[in-house]
């Protein structure tokens, strides 16, 4: 008989049915599950949301290396310490993986906790977050202070909606948010994007001011003639060699990174675009109207502006889910990213600002978009 | 309207086991089922008992709210047992053949009326093969329906190839339409160089595309949206053969074609047998082998012992999908798995053809990419939105992005794309059935 069959260990009624979603989630993540469709479809699709995820997290990989070796040049050419090229690249992943190793800990420990609380399986979204959170952050920020964000984010931002896919606004993003807002002066300034804690040669040595091209431009030096911010060229901001959160510097390995997630179709490539387009308009606007003699296209090298586009607006869950719906919703994005940079004397970053709102307004948007199609539906059926 | 659909959204499912255009078999069992459940809704109220000899056309059992919808055994023979489930809900009539066939006649002659034509269905056994849309039920005599749909030709995967099983029946197909066209105006889509591209008395159109483009609900979304309050009915051009078959011939003869498919046939091809015909007189069926009635997306899982369906004209067999693949989602290359998602390499190999078996691939989440289900859904809905009306039960939400519309089989694509794993065939159909209760 089956009832009297004792339950597994980790079944429900077993001793440790607590734990089953934790162990479903390790014994998934290492052999696809064994379950057999039982209704609908009876053949599935290769494709799960690990896949997809992974998809992500692999996009992210030329990013988040580039902003390694990036962190360990910005600490060397800044204080004269003449590293090569190896002990940059070293020195960056050693200050990058505490940052890894604390938002996935805290941030799996909160999904797994919840995933069991709610008697489901645990969701891959948190391999996203958990990646992308140590890029957009400077790299010197404490640790205690990324794991109050992440946990914040996760907890109020996430699982208080139902988890992955019931989130309304990105949760890495909001983890930003949270430290932007709470500690603002590991978070902004001139003189927290270039790392130097570790650095031995440097104890009891003063910061020395290393302000992002964004912030420099936004002092108003720009040299037209050389196009030049600062003592950064244009193509110091295309290739990445300046200060700046990890991932968000190198426009190169953004697009590769764009290049396969555009593939694999597993972001929208009509966001990425409109994002930019707004981007342009408005840089360009800005210029005619003289809010800034930068080139509209610089607002696209600069700060997080690319990294947002590519990998934080795109996010499938808050972005919006129509298709015309994400070319209004990335144009906007876009346009309201650049409009906070240019007409807002205080802070010189409006990426960050911009999706979350846009993530607030998606479902309006899409709201609309589809009463319009909705009605224009029901007055091809009354025509026909 | 329109007479030239090339639609361009969908997919076509490259599964193993295609069925060569030869018959393999022809299959006479002992034992032939009547099962009520084949039809969607049926009450069923027994007209035999045990023992009763019954001919090729004699009715089996009726519709309890409306005696006049008969349904009728395929056979001549004798009543062998009445088999209940749970409740004592009737789940077949199984009937002994005879060893000589014979047909009860039911008068070879073409209806002049719309009366004329629905008595004819109703006694034949075939009122059963009319559905009526909105809903996907049955379709009731009292009603007269917009139009008639018929779609010729199937895009399912592995599905029968009409131009086969039913080209040498043209007669019979056009006896049949020149039927139903007392009752309403008749509606045939066509593939492009189809035999049935000549039958006449219906307004033909030419359709092309992926599947979901040979079902009849996509083409109807097309052709003449369904609005709120109006009702089309659809038969299968199986049953529209059958229909004319009497007309033409005054027996009721339900022998088909069916074709033997997928990668856990042992063999495949075409068998000559009636519904209700036990699956393993068709086809000899291994352990852990599924049998599908139907094609693989919307069919129904029949299991070795059961019996062939009404609306079956395919028998789709899938290997149960136990396997244990380490890391499977984490491989760069995994060559036995379909993906149409680009994140796999299947489209490296698009003539490819897959061993696929019933593996979920995954595990159940929340709705996440959610563009792979426009992608394949060529009707101008949203589907995703029809979904989560569905799933919220919002009444008005779901007639305003087009429940009238859609059968579960009809978003069957959704369900194989969906990378969160959601039921989506079953939430539609929670959906309608929550119509059907309220609207009633």
């Amino acid at each position: 008989m089956a009832d009297e069959k004792k339950p597994g260990l980790f079944e429900k009624g077993g001793k440790l049915y607590w734990l089953h979603s934790s162990i479903d989630a390790f014994d998934t993540f290492l052999r696809v599950p064994g379950t057999v469709t039982f209704k609908g479809a009876h053949v599935r699709d290769g494709i799960d949301l690990k896949r997809v995820m992974i998809m992500v997290v692999i996009a992210l990989v030329p990013a988040a290396l580039f902003g390694m070796y990036n962190v360990g040049l910005q600490t060397s050419t800044l204080y004269g310490l003449d590293w090569g090229f190896w002990n940059m690249f070293w020195y960056g992943l050693l200050r990058m993986l505490p940052l890894f190793v604390v938002s996935y800990a805290v941030g799996l420990a909160i999904e797994f906790a919840s995933a069991q609380i709610r008697e489901e399986e645990v969701n891959e979204g948190y391999l996203v977050t958990g990646f992308l959170i140590p890029l957009i952050v400077p790299v010197d920020v404490p640790l205690w202070m990324l794991a109050l964000a992440t946990a914040f984010s996760v907890i109020f931002v996430k699982e208080v909606f139902g988890g992955t896919g019931m989130n309304i606004w990105n949760p890495a993003l909001v983890a930003r948010a949270f430290l932007f807002f709470s500690y603002p002066s590991s978070m902004s300034g001139s003189s927290v994007w270039v790392s130097k804690t570790w650095v031995p040669q440097l104890k009891g040595v003063d910061a020395i001011s290393s302000a992002t091209p964004l912030a420099i431009a936004h002092d108003g030096a720009f040299d037209a003639a050389t196009g030049a911010v600062g003592q950064y060229s244009f193509l110091d901001m295309v290739y990445g060699f300046i200060p700046g959160s990890t991932g968000e510097t190198s426009v190169i390995a953004i697009l590769l990174g764009a290049a396969l997630l555009i593939w694999t179709g597993v972001a929208s490539w009509k966001i990425m675009v409109s994002s930019i387009a707004g981007g342009l308009l408005v840089g360009w606007l800005g210029q005619i109207a003289g809010a800034t003699t930068l080139p509209c296209y610089y607002q696209l090298v600069m700060g997080g502006f690319l990294f947002g586009s590519v990998f934080m607006a795109t996010d499938p869950v808050t972005a919006a889910q129509t298709e015309t719906g994400k070319w209004i919703y990335g144009f906007l994005v876009g346009a309201l990213a650049v409009v906070v940079r240019l007409w807002n004397p205080g802070y010189m970053e409006g990426m960050m600002l911009a999706i979350l709102l846009m993530n607030t307004f998606a479902p309006l948007i899409d709201h609309c978009v589809v009463s319009v199609a909705t009605s224009r539906r029901a007055k091809k059926t009354q025509t026909a | 309207m329109s007479n030239n659909l090339d639609l361009k959204k969908g997919l076509n499912v490259p599964i193993q086991g295609a069925a060569a255009p030869e018959v393999i078999k022809s299959v006479s069992p002992d034992i032939t089922a009547v099962k009520p459940t084949d039809f969607a809704g049926l009450v069923p109220r027994l007209l035999v008992k045990e023992g009763d000899a019954v001919k090729a056309g004699s009715p089996v059992m009726a519709d309890k709210q409306r005696p006049e919808i008969l349904f009728t055994s395929p056979v001549s023979g004798k009543v062998e047992s009445i088999v209940r489930g749970a409740k004592r809900k009737l789940l077949a009539v199984l009937i002994k053949a005879d060893a000589q066939q014979e047909y009860l006649d039911l008068g070879a002659k073409a209806p002049a009326s719309a009366d004329e034509a629905k008595k004819l269905l109703l006694n034949a056994g075939l009122w059963g093969a009319l559905i009526q849309r909105p809903y996907g039920t049955m379709a009731k005599p009292e009603d007269t329906p917009k139009a008639i749909f018929v779609s010729s030709f199937s895009t399912a995967p592995l599905a029968a190839n009409t131009a086969f099983t039913l080209g040498g029946a043209l007669q019979d197909i056009q006896a049949g339409i020149d039927a139903l066209a007392q009752i309403a105006p008749v509606h045939v889509s066509v593939s492009k160089d189809s035999p049935f591209g000549q039958l006449k008395g219906a307004t033909l159109h030419t359709v092309s595309g992926p599947h979901p483009a040979g079902n009849v609900g996509v083409q109807i979304s097309h052709i003449a949206p369904i609005q709120k309050g109006e009702l089309v009915w659809t038969v299968s051009l199986l049953h529209l053969a059958a229909i004319g078959h009497v007309v033409n011939t005054g027996k009721l003869d339900l022998t088909r074609k069916v074709a033997v498919t997928g990668p856990g046939a042992t063999r495949t091809g075409y068998v000559v047998c009636l519904p209700g015909t036990p699956v393993k007189e068709i086809t000899p069926v291994q352990a852990d082998i599924r049998v599908v009635g139907g094609d693989v997306l919307s069919g129904e899982n029949l299991g070795a012992e059961g019996y062939l369906g009404f609306f079956h004209s395919q028998l789709s067999l899938l290997p149960e999908g136990y396997d244990r693949e380490w890391f499977g989602w984490a491989k760069p290359f995994r060559p036995k798995v379909h993906s149409s998602s680009w994140c796999y390499f299947s489209w490296l190999t698009p003539k490819k053809e897959y061993n696929m078996d019933t593996n979920l691939h995954g595990g159940p989440r929340a709705f996440v990419q959610t563009k792979c289900f426009e992608d394949v859904t060529p009707m101008d809905i949203f589907p995703i939105y029809l979904i989560k009306a569905c799933l919220a039960g919002d009444i008005e939400k779901m007639e305003k992005f087009g429940i009238y519309e859609v059968l579960p089989e009809d978003l069957a694509l959704c369900d194989y794309v969906d990378p969160s794993k959601n039921e989506i065939q079953a939430i539609i159909q929670k959906g309608i059935d929550l119509m059907i209760k309220e609207m009633a």
